[in-house]
C-alpha cells in the first residue's frame, strides 16, 4: 500500500510541476493545487498506513494496543489542507484580477515586471 | 513564569491587528494604532533579548505539554536578536508608511495586514517545532501576498502572481521535507529531531528531507539558482512594503537555513558544505551583476538583496565559530542598511515621481540632507570603513581566509567592489548629475510633511554609523550567539531537559 501511495505522490508532484511549466495561468493554479495535494499525501503516508487500528485507549488500559495508526500526521495534514485551501482561494482571486488587468491567460504576456 | 515573555513579540502584533481591524476605520486611528503596537512589539522583543542574553535560552512549552510531545517556543541568542531587529524595523517602517501609504490602502486595512506579517515573522524566529515553523511561514506568506497585491495595478498583480506561485511551491517542498523527517524520526520537535539524527549510526536517509528543506528555504531566501522571483516582484509595491519585505522575508529564509543546518543536519553537513559554498559565491556574483545591469533604483536594490544573501550564506557554508559570528553580524547590519536604502529610494521616488535614474538628478543641490542620508547606508552596504558593512565583510573574509577558501574570498572582495559601483551609479545619477531637461523639478515639499519619512531613515543611518564606530559589543554578542549555534547540545538539553521550569 505504501509503495502505491509513494508512486501516486510522485505522479502528483510530476503532474503539478508539468502544469507549473505551462504558459496558461489557469494551469498554474492547477499545478499549485496538485503539488499541494502531493505534499499532503506524503505527510499523511509518513506516519505509516495501518488499516483498522485506531489510536484509541481501551477502557481498562493506558495505552492503545500496538500497532496503532499514528494520529499526528492526520492532524498535521488537516492543518495543511486548510492552509492550502485558503492559499488556493487567494491565488484564484489574484489570477482572476491579473487576467482582468492583463487581458490574457498566457504567462508570456505577464512581462511588464521583467526586463 | 518569566518564560511567557517569549510570547510578547508574537502576540502584541496579533492583538494590534485585531484592534485595528475591529476599531474605527479612521486614518488617524489606523496610523496611531500601528505605530503604538509595533512600538510595544519592539519593547517586548528588546526585553526578551536582554533576558535571553543573560539566561542563554528561554523555552516555553505551549499548553504545558512536556517537550517532545507539545510545541516548544525557543529563544536562543540568535533568534532573540532576530526578533529584536525585525521588530525595530517594523516600528521604523511603520513610521515611514504613515506618510507614504495612500489613504485607499489604509482604508483597505494596510496596517492590520502589516502587523500580521510581523506576527508571522516573529513566530517563525521563535518556533522550536518543524511543523509549527511551516505554519508561521504560511501566516507570514499570506500577509505578504496581500501587502504585495493590495494596490491592484497591473505590475503589482503580475509581480504578485509570480511571487505567490514560487512561494507556495517552496512551502510545499518544505512541507514534504517535514513529512519525510517525521516519518523517519517520529517527532517534529527540532531538538528531538536533532538528537535522533545525532544518535543514529546511518544518517543517509536524512539527505532527501534535508535537501527538500534546503530548496524550500533557499527559495524563500532568494539564493542562486532560486532567486528569479525576487527581482520580478520586489520593486512593484510601494517602497515601504518593499523595504519591510527586504528587511524581513528573505532573512527568515536565511534564519531557517542557519537553524536547521546548525541544529538538525550537522551530522550530514560536511558533505553538503562544498555545494553550499559554491551556491553562496554564485548568489553573490549573480546578484551584483544583475544590479549592475539595471537603471532603476528599486530594481538595483532588489538585486543587491540577493548578492548580500550570498555573503550571509557564505558564513554558514564556512561554519567556523568566526564565520557564523560574522554571518550573524552581517545579517544584522544588512537588515538595517538595506531597509534604510529602500526607504531612501522611496523618498527619491516621492520627490521626483520616478525611480528611473535616467530621469532624475540634481538631488545633491536641491536636497543635500537626502544625499547625506543616502551616503551612509549605501557605502555601508559596499563595505567602506568605518561603516557597519566594513566589519561585517571583514569578518566573513577573515573566516574564509582561515579555512583557505581563496575563491570565495576573492569573490567576496570583488562583489564588494561591484556593490560600490552600483552605489556610485545611483550617487552619480540621482545626486550629482544635473536635473535632466524637460523633467519636473523636485517637488517642493516642506520638511514638516516629510518628517515621518525622514526620521526612520535618519535613525537607521545613525545605527549603521554607530555599529561601524562602536560595533564591538554587537560583534561579541554575535560571537556568543554563534557559540550557541556551534554547540547544539545546549539547545537540545535546554528544550528537552530543563523545558517547563521557571527561570531563576
Amino acid at each position: 500500500m505504501e509503495a502505491l501511495i509513494a508512486v501516486l505522490v510522485g505522479v502528483l508532484f510530476g503532474a503539478g510541476t508539468y502544469c507549473l511549466m505551462r504558459r496558461s495561468i489557469v494551469k498554474l493554479v492547477i499545478g499549485v493545487m496538485l503539488i499541494s495535494q502531493a505534499a499532503n499525501l506524503l505527510v499523511f503516508t509518513s506516519g505509516g498506513l495501518l488499516g483498522g487500528r485506531p489510536a484509541l485507549v481501551p477502557a481498562d488500559g493506558t495505552v492503545p494496543p500496538a500497532p496503532f495508526g499514528d494520529p499526528l500526521p492526520q492532524a498535521m495534514v488537516l492543518t495543511a489542507i486548510v492552509i492550502g485551501f485558503g492559499l488556493v482561494a487567494f491565488l484564484l482571486a489574484l489570477v482572476a484580477r491579473a487576467h482582468e488587468q492583463v487581458g490574457s491567460d498566457d504567462m508570456n504576456a505577464f512581462n511588464k515586471t521583467d526586463t | 513564569m518569566s518564560e511567557l515573555i517569549i510570547l510578547l513579540p508574537v502576540f502584541i502584533p496579533l492583538i494590534g491587528a485585531v484592534v485595528l481591524l475591529s476599531g474605527s476605520r479612521s486614518l488617524a486611528f489606523q496610523k496611531v494604532g500601528a505605530v503604538v503596537f509595533s512600538g510595544l512589539t519592539f519593547l517586548g522583543a528588546a526585553y526578551l533579548l536582554v533576558l535571553v542574553d543573560c539566561a542563554g535560552h528561554v523555552v516555553l512549552q505551549l499548553g504545558d505539554w512536556s517537550a517532545p510531545y507539545g510545541i516548544s517556543m525557543v529563544a536562543d541568542r540568535f533568534s532573540a536578536v532576530m526578533v529584536a531587529i525585525s521588530s525595530l524595523m517594523t516600528l521604523l517602517v511603520a513610521l515611514y508608511a504613515i506618510s507614504e501609504i495612500d489613504a485607499a490602502r489604509l482604508r483597505r486595512f494596510f496596517f492590520p495586514v502589516y502587523l500580521i506579517l510581523i506576527f508571522g515573522v516573529n513566530g517563525a524566529f521563535l518556533s522550536g517545532d518543524l511543523f509549527n515553523l511551516y505554519v508561521w511561514f504560511e501566516v507570514m506568506l499570506i500577509a505578504s501576498f496581500v501587502l504585495l497585491s493590495m494596490g491592484g495595478e497591473r505590475s503589482e498583480l503580475e509581480g504578485g502572481l509570480k511571487y505567490v506561485c514560487l512561494n507556495l511551491f517552496s512551502s510545499m517542498l518544505f512541507l514534504a521535507g517535514v513529512g519525510i523527517i517525521y516519518g523517519k524520526t517520529g517527532t517534529l520537535n527540532m531538538a528531538d529531531v536533532a538528537q535522533s539524527l545525532a544518535g543514529s549510526p546511518d544518517v543517509s536517509w536524512a539527505v532527501s528531507g534535508s535537501m527538500l528543506l534546503f530548496v524550500g528555504f533557499s527559495l524563500k531566501a532568494g539564493m542562486f539558482p532560486f532567486f528569479f522571483w525576487l527581482p520580478a516582484s520586489y520593486h512593484t509595491p510601494p517602497p515601504a512594503v518593499s523595504a519591510i519585505f527586504a528587511a524581513l522575508l528573505t532573512k527568515v529564509g536565511v534564519y531557517a537555513l542557519y537553524r536547521t543546518y546548525t541544529l538538525l543536519f550537522q551530522p550530514i553537513f560536511p558533505e553538503f558544505q562544498s555545494i553550499l559554498l559554491v551556491l553562496a559565491v554564485l548568489t553573490m556574483v549573480i546578484g551584483v551583476l544583475g544590479a549592475a545591469s539595471h537603471f532603476d533604483i528599486t530594481k538595483i536594490l532588489s538585486f543587491h538583496i540577493i548578492s548580500q544573501i550570498g555573503y550571509i550564506v557564505l558564513g554558514l557554508a564556512i561554519m567556523t565559530p568566526l564565520a557564523l559570528a560574522a554571518g550573524i553580524f552581517y545579517l544584522l547590519h544588512n537588515i538595517i542598511a538595506k531597509t534604510c536604502l529602500f526607504l531612501v529610494g522611496g523618498l527619491i521616488i516621492r520627490l521626483q515621481g520616478t525611480g528611473d535614474l535616467a530621469r532624475i538628478g540634481g538631488l545633491s543641490k536641491s536636497k543635500p540632507w537626502l544625499a547625506l542620508l543616502f551616503f551612509f547606508p549605501a557605502f555601508s552596504l559596499a563595505g567602506i570603513p568605518p561603516l557597519s558593512g566594513f566589519w561585517a565583510k571583514l569578518g566573513v573574509v577573515k573566516a574564509g581566509l582561515d579555512v583557505g577558501s581563496w575563491v570565495a574570498v576573492t569573490a567576496a572582495l570583488l562583489v564588494g567592489v561591484m556593490t560600490l559601483y552600483s552605489m556610485t551609479k545611483i550617487w552619480a545619477e540621482a545626486f550629482w548629475k544635473a536635473q535632466p531637461e524637460g523633467q519636473p523639478a523636485a517637488a517642493k515639499e516642506n520638511m514638516g510633511s516629510l518628517a515621518y519619512m525622514v526620521i526612520p531613515i535618519a535613525v537607521m543611518a545613525a545605527l549603521t554609523v554607530a555599529i561601524g564606530l562602536f560595533g564591538e559589543p554587537l560583534f561579541e554578542f554575535s560571537q556568543r550567539a554563534a557559540d550557541q549555534l556551534m554547540n547544539p547540545q545546549e539547545y537540545i538539553s535546554a528544550v528537552l531537559l530543563d523545558g517547563g521550569e521557571d527561570l531563576p
